[in-house]
């Protein structure tokens, strides 16, 4: 469904980002994109939703294809007409807005009937229990696990087709992280929405995702069914924190910096 | 202070205060919406008052020679019309292109179009100030008897003397007002431009399409000015100085707080209460001082309350 051929994204005509990104989502399917602070994961995700034109950010090459028509030129709120949404890094909210007015926001440009909204928000209540009984309170008020379940409820308003979730497990105990992909899975399994998701914690996208992507330095360096990564000795020193010998490495050792060039180069 | 003129004073201050409140809604809702502090508001109140007065063919001595003679209630309609589309163009034409320029450049562009909305209104209607084709008597008053205690007179001879255009002008700022604060909060448009006004990137996020809120910002402030110049005018007629009655209105937002519907309210009330009970005191002596006097209490309030009486204050969880 979500093609992404080799982009190039440039922000303010001379900071060259992303630097030949290839990947795709299929049909249903989670997705994982992982690597470093600063590889150009968000990004990516900003490319995809045309959020990058209001950061003086553009794809200089390469095509994005979603369902086999090009969106890379399209303005964001097109591209969430044709079924894709973004659930921004730091799960920002309207603040003061009520949690209710938050969810109702993710439908408006829909402009369904009063009785078409209810259902919907009934839907997103009923992934989300704990909303329903928030439903009037100021949203900047709740807590950081409350908070990532309004952004993605107001997501699910928009009935999307795809969704592409920047670091949703960010400051978040691992209890709730655990919480978090289990109704991820479960909307995925439900509703069939296909979903991206950037992750720093590797784990627990893995877990979740059939398949991966590894960026480093705008590039993709890594691709492979999630198993595939999650054995993967590498990903396992980077980003699980599990040495090769069950024993934790540093990042001076000599050793590693080699095979850490070997990606990039 | 002279107290048997205070129950007077208070009542024309409240009265007043109405159409300042409604011209301060004005500058919040394209504050909140973009954050620009437009400078051109009392401006674009002006230009309502005299396209009121061109569509109605003036009064009835200046009629002759005018090209419209439309009812007062269809030259308010046209106005208001001529108003949304002043609007839309100020948002398409002179502000969109300054998307993503600093914040400063594009409160300076509000302050030049209010140099052309005056200078145009100059060129097309001259410098002369208009009698207003106004549906309600000047000099109609409404009289409300206080008999004294104890043969002591409490008001100044015994009776509040309102003009009967102020008590319409309050009432119709209000009604205005609310219906206005009703539309945004319980419209799905007015969910977009309270989503917007919060996070402009957040709302892309989401489909909204964001210039088009922008555009409808400013035509809602259009047809808030033209209401707020036609009552201005009813009071005080037609002229050029209209803006700057309506600049009063700045006092009273920095009062209520910069992003406060109901604080722009309460603000232009008490501006206008206090403008009036200054009157009514012995520093009415000190030149202008009833002018000066909001300044003076936004002084008092900001250092007290910098964000205004009922400025926003972030969010912030401990
Ligand atoms: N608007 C912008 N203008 C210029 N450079 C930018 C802009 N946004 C991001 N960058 C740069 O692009 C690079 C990639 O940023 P991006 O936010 O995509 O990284 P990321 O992989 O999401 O990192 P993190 O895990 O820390 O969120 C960074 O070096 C960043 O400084
Ligand atoms: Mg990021």
């Amino acid at each position: 469904m979500l093609k992404v051929n080799n982009i190039e994204v440039v922000y303010s005509d001379v900071i060259l980002v992303l630097r030949g990104v290839t990947l795709e989502v299929g049909d249903g399917q989670i997705v994982s994109l992982l690597g470093a602070n600063g590889a150009g994961k968000s990004t990516t995700l900003k490319a995809i939703s045309g959020l990058l034109h209001s950061q003086q950010g553009e794809v200089t090459r390469g095509s994005i294809e979603f369902d086999g028509q090009r969106i890379d030129n399209l303005t964001p709120d097109d591209i969430v007409q044709l079924g894709i949404v973004q659930v921004l890094e730091g799960r920002p909210l309207f603040e003061h807005l009520t949690v209710e007015d938050n969810l109702r926001t993710g439908a408006l440009f829909r402009g369904v009937s009063n009785a078409q909204l209810k259902q919907d928000l009934d839907e997103v209540y009923h992934f989300f229990p704990r909303l329903l009984e928030f439903r009037n309170r100021t949203s900047g008020y709740l807590s950081g696990g409350e908070q990532q379940m309004v952004v993605i409820g107001r997501a699910l308003m928009a009935k999307p087709k795809l969704m592409l979730l920047d670091e949703p497990s960010l400051g978040l105990a691992p209890l709730l992280v655990q919480n978090i992909f289990r109704i991820i899975e479960q909307i995925n399994a439900e509703s069939g929405v296909s979903m991206l998701i950037v992750e720093q914690n590797a784990n627990v996208a893995l877990q979740t995702a059939t398949y991966g992507y590894v960026m480093e330095n705008g590039r993709v360096v890594l691709d492979g069914s999630a198993e595939a990564l999650a054995n993967n000795a590498d990903i396992k020193e980077f980003y699980l924190g599990i040495g090769a010998g069950g024993e934790r490495k540093s990042y001076r050792d000599v050793k590693h910096y080699k095979r850490r060039k070997r990606w990039l180069g | 202070m002279n107290w048997i003129l205070v129950p007077q004073q208070f009542m024309t201050g409240i009265l007043n205060g109405g159409t300042l409140a409604l011209i301060a809604l004005g500058i919040v809702l394209i504050y909140k919406s973009s954050e620009v502090f437009n400078f051109a508001h009392g401006h674009m109140v002006m230009l309502g008052a005299f396209l009121v007065w061109f569509f109605a063919g003036g009064t009835s001595q200046e009629a002759s020679g005018m090209p419209f003679a439309l009812p007062f209630g269809v030259a308010v309609v046209a106005a208001i019309t001529v108003a949304v589309l002043v609007g839309l163009a100020i948002e398409r034409f002179t502000l969109r292109p300054m998307t993503g320029q600093p914040l400063l450049a594009i409160i300076l562009v509000t302050l030049g179009l209010a140099q052309l909305l005056e200078g145009t209104t100059t060129l097309l209607f001259g410098t002369q100030p208009k009698g207003f084709p106004s549906p309600i008597d000047s000099s109609s008053v409404i009289t409300i008897e206080v008999p004294p205690i104890n043969g002591q007179s409490i008001v100044f001879l015994d009776r509040i003397i309102l003009k009967q255009v102020l008590v319409v002008t309050f009432i119709v700022a209000i009604i205005a007002a609310v219906i206005f604060i009703l539309f945004f909060r319980f419209t799905r448009a007015g969910l977009r431009m309270r989503a917007t006004s919060e996070n402009h990137e957040l709302a892309r996020s989401v489909g909204i399409k964001v210039p088009r809120v922008f555009g409808m910002s400013w035509a809602i402030a259009g047809i808030i000015a033209t209401i707020g110049g036609i009552l201005l005018a009813m009071v005080s007629g037609v002229s050029i100085n209209l803006a700057t009655v309506a600049l009063v209105a700045f006092p009273a937002i920095l009062l209520g707080g910069l992003e406060s519907f109901g604080g722009a309210i309460l603000g232009g009330l008490i501006v206008g209460l206090v403008a009036e009970m200054v009157k009514a005191s012995t520093v009415i002596q000190v030149r202008n001082s009833a002018e000066i006097a909001p300044y003076v209490l936004i002084l008092i309030v900001l250092i007290i309350r910098p964000e205004g009486l009922f400025g926003r204050k972030r969010i912030e969880r401990v």
